[in-house]
């Protein structure tokens, strides 16, 4: 059909159509609608009662305990379930990354919309939300066979050599592929997302703030650091959750990079494993109870997921609107 | 934009703190903001460094791996042996993105539509609301739910399948296409539609035969970068398509292969042949990934011209 906005053809059978079709149209659009809330909720419902038993084996030890030794029944749970070092590993990726990404989505997000010129900023936003576009098994290939051993285990070595002695976590042995190189590649991961909203945000510092700033004599750092940085604050904070929400949930980058170990965690370069990431490697070899006992783990992540998405979403609606464009989703 | 008293208030309490701060040397703070300005400067090189080393990575190898072989034949069963390729994977990637895009392209596009043609409905912020959430629900978490409702059961529906992959596929699809529509439908200008209702069309006669022409260029770019966001994707395959080492045309009961899953098997084990393969197929899995993205670009420009 023609797309042109000033050619549309008159309706036809306008005085033949019957309101019961405006009724049904509406009624289809709204169950449309609706699945998105209905298909979230059989989500959690169908994965919550699927994994029931084994919440019900082990309770409370599902969370706080580190015995993971799944049992090869068919049909009752057997093994010992304790998900505490995937929670721990999903955690400690997650943490590093946003340590990393947040403070250089800041700096990009200032960079281009307070300091560079628009001929510059617009590729360079463009060029940055490509890096959103590159498929997350890539990512873990390129830190698989190259960017983790070539460029990230000798500064993690050098890391160890020099604070391990003085600072907790950061001492030797460095092994090639652990927490901290999967929270590495995990912030170049979120980087993107969190950059978009930041950008968002500080776009919206009102020109007559600036322009005052200006006015009364301040330079271009003071302006920044008084006007649109105090204003972007809770926009900030949301997009940090956002990207929180984000490193948590991402499975085959980090289940690549992570090393693959059940040991709990007592540096930062020893071999781990993150919950999605258990999930994405042992799945397919894993016995009908110990699936279900993974179907906890994503019941679990998803509830922490979901909370942290929640929160991210009112606190960015309460900044003024919801954020628009491709690296927001 | 109006300016509240609050405003006033906090600009009020800057512009002391400012002037107290103004009485000191201008050169130092002058130096002071270019040293800031360099430092916010070197983190966006610091960010666009990652992306050169991916791109160059994977372009130098997977070039140097890329052959007409490579591209034409299927997935060689050993991991150490050189030579096959992953035509299987390519194929199911397509297949099992094109099944995703017929479920998930009318339910974000009418759910988008809804949220704006009828938003007077008290459901609309939950639509809203969720439909954001939604986003962010963890992909391996989708194939753990396509995987008991559906490839657990007995069955002509159950086991692993091209349909299962391509369900899980459209749920990650769905949030993002509503929307990126609901920008798109946002735009369509309200003299249309006033127009249509002034020459007695109804509702849905105006949704579907003024709204929808007018915006189609843009929903049509929406549903391509949902597309190749898909087309990446690997976590939830592992669950519904388990993966194939042919050409599987069934949409039922046999498992699928998809460009992903391949690459993801091939670079975890320690064997060289099969790295360079990886490579090749990552090089293969964003080109597809840049093609979809550019022809959604294209299509944009167009409407935006």
């Amino acid at each position: 059909m023609n797309s042109d906005t000033n050619a549309y053809r008159r309706p036809a059978g306008i005085s033949k159509g019957k309101s019961t079709v405006d009724a049904w149209f509406q009624l289809a659009l709204a169950l449309a609608g609706a699945s998105v809330l209905i298909i979230l909720a059989a989500m959690l419902i169908s994965t919550t009662i699927n994994a029931w038993p084994v919440f019900a084996h082990s309770g409370w030890s599902f969370v706080t305990s580190a015995d993971w030794d799944p049992g090869i029944s068919r049909t009752e749970i057997t093994g010992s379930y304790g998900a505490l070092s995937f929670i721990l590993g999903t955690l400690i990726t997650s943490t590093i990354a946003l340590l990393i990404a947040v403070p250089l989505a800041i700096g990009c997000g200032l960079y281009l919309t307070n300091i560079a010129p628009p001929t510059i900023s617009r590729p360079l936003a463009y060029a940055l939300d490509l890096l959103a576009a590159v498929p997350s098994v890539v990512y873990g290939l390129w830190g698989l066979l190259f960017f983790v051993p070539i460029f990230v285990r000798p500064a993690l070595k050098l890391i160890a050599d020099t604070l391990g002695d003085s600072v907790p976590f950061l001492g030797s042995p460095v092994v090639t592929y652990n927490y901290a190189a999967a929270g590495i590649v995990l912030a170049i991961m979120v980087l993107p997302i969190i950059t978009a909203i930041t950008r968002e945000v500080m776009s919206k510092t009102p020109i007559a703030e600036i322009q005052g700033a200006y006015a009364l004599g301040s330079t271009r750092w003071e302006m920044i650091r008084d006007i649109v940085l105090p204003r972007a604050r809770p926009g900030i904070i949301g997009a940090t959750m956002l990207g929180l929400g984000r490193a948590l949930g991402e499975t085959v980058a980090v289940a690549m990079l992570i090393g693959g170990s059940q040991r709990m965690p007592t540096t930062l370069f020893q071999g781990g494993q993150s919950m999605a990431g258990v999930i994405a490697i042992t799945f397919q070899e894993a016995s009908p109870e110990n699936i279900k006992a993974l179907l906890g783990i994503g019941v679990v992540l998803f509830v922490i997921t979901v909370i942290v998405n929640m929160a991210a979403r009112l606190i960015i609606w309460a900044t003024g609107g919801r954020v628009e464009g491709d690296a927001a989703v | 934009m109006s300016i509240t008293s609050t405003e006033i208030n906090t600009s009020q309490e800057q512009v002391t703190f400012d002037i107290a701060e103004m009485s000191g040397n201008y050169v130092a703070r002058k130096r002071r903001s270019r040293i800031m300005e360099g430092i916010l400067f070197t983190t966006i090189l610091l960010a666009l460094v990652p992306l050169v080393l991916i791109l160059f990575e994977v372009i130098r190898r997977g070039a140097s791996a890329m052959n007409i072989e490579f591209l034409t034949s299927i997935q060689n069963i050993s991991l150490i042996r050189e030579g096959g390729g992953y035509l299987n994977g390519l194929f199911g990637t397509l297949y099992m993105v094109v099944i995703a895009s017929v479920i998930a392209v009318p339910l974000g596009i009418a759910t988008a539509t809804y949220v704006v043609e009828y938003s007077d409905s008290k459901l609309i912020p939950f639509v809203q609301f969720f439909t954001d959430v939604m986003t962010g629900v963890p992909s391996i978490f989708v194939g753990l739910f396509i995987y008991i409702v559906l490839v657990q059961r007995d069955g002509i529906f159950g086991g692993f399948s091209t349909l299962a992959g391509g369900l899980a596929l459209s749920l990650l699809m769905i949030p993002i296409i509503a929307r990126a529509s609901e920008e798109v439908i946002r735009l369509v200008p309200g003299d249309l539609r006033n127009a249509a209702y002034g020459l007695g069309a109804r509702r849905w006669q105006v949704i579907m035969q003024i709204v929808m022409p007018t915006a189609s260029s843009g929903l049509i770019t929406a549903s391509m970068l949902a597309l190749a966001r898909a087309a990446g994707e690997t976590a939830p395959l592992l669950l519904t398509a388990l993966g194939a080492f042919k050409i599987v045309p069934e949409l039922l009961g046999k498992p699928q292969s998809a460009l992903p899953l391949i690459i993801f098997n091939e670079a975890r084990g320690p064997f060289e042949p099969a790295h360079a393969r990886a490579w090749a197929g990552a090089l293969e899995l964003m080109l597809l990934v840049l093609l979809l993205t550019l022809i959604a670009r294209a299509i944009d420009r167009r409407r935006q011209a």
